[in-house]
């Protein structure tokens, strides 16, 4: 990258702001906004789980729903309920509507996706229909 | 899915001190409201239950920890991981104004809301100005 200094020399932050301007652009956390919730993807032959940290969420803000092979998660996260003339000190926690989807390795039956809530930590389990299993093929002496 | 770097919400680990078996140990984020009676904390410690709550309040340091019970599902492998699992561990230095008494802790959907109200001599006294 140039930087031209001969450029708005009456002005001496301009060359530091250009700079800076590019790095913001470089560095990985700008790319992307945080995605919420993360998701651990669990596998085996026969289903695949997905668990998700939703600390605060109440089980009836969520929606799970399966359309072929992909599961969409979404809900909301209602921020605390403050008594009136209450101060911040801190806000780290994060409110408002989230949405995520999860592609499937397989095309998932809605009666084999069962869904539990404890202390905060999702888990859905989708079961794989039985047509899809691997099947171990047997090999034939000639 | 998608092989492109996903970027979740912050859960920081704390680098020291380490643990001995290698686990990682999580920073709860945490909401902090002050009331006109006390203050609220609000930590977010999910795959906690109740029991596995450790809190104390020791030389004005409050301190709150959580055990976690990981959540493996039977039978199955971790194919992607976006997030770690880890006991939570995270202090804070109260002004010395507190009741350690009267704190009051609820456990609700992987949320810990921490109540602790003012101690009564401590409470603010408003003093009105009268014109002469």
């Amino acid at each position: 990258m140039l930087y031209p200094t001969y450029t708005r020399r009456s002005d001496p932050f301009a060359l530091m702001r250009s700079m800076l301007r590019d790095f913001d652009r470089v560095s990985p956390s700008r790319l992307a906004q945080p995605v919420f919730p993360a998701v651990n993807v669990w596998q085996s032959d026969e289903a695949v789980a997905i668990t998700a940290e939703l600390p605060g969420v109440d089980p009836a803000d969520i929606d799970i729903s399966v359309k072929e092979n992909v599961l969409t998660l979404s809900g909301e996260r209602k921020a605390p309920e403050v008594p009136e003339g209450a101060r911040w000190h801190r806000n780290e926690r994060g409110f408002g509507r989230f949405a995520r989807s999860v592609r499937l390795p397989f095309v998932a039956a809605d009666d084999k996706v069962e869904a539990r809530m404890t202390n905060g930590v999702l888990r859905i389990v989708v079961g794989r229909p039985e047509e899809d299993k691997p099947r171990k093929i047997e090999i034939k002496a000639a | 899915m998608t092989n492109d770097m996903t970027h979740t919400a912050d859960k920081t680990s704390t680098e020291t001190p380490e643990t001995t078996t290698g686990r990682r140990i999580y920073r709860p984020l945490t909401d902090i409201v002050e009331t006109a009676d006390g203050m609220t904390l609000m930590l977010e410690m999910p795959g906690v239950t109740a029991e596995d709550v450790d809190i104390t309040l020791e030389k004005r340091v409050l301190t709150i920890r959580g055990k976690v019970h990981t959540t493996q599902p039977e039978k199955l492998q971790l194919a992607y991981a976006e997030y770690g699992e880890g006991d939570f561990e995270r202090a804070f230095t109260m002004s010395d104004d507190f009741d350690p008494d009267k704190i009051g802790a609820q456990l609700s959907n992987g949320v810990l809301t921490l109540t602790l109200p003012r101690a009564a001599e401590a409470q603010p006294k408003k003093i009105t100005v009268k014109a002469s």
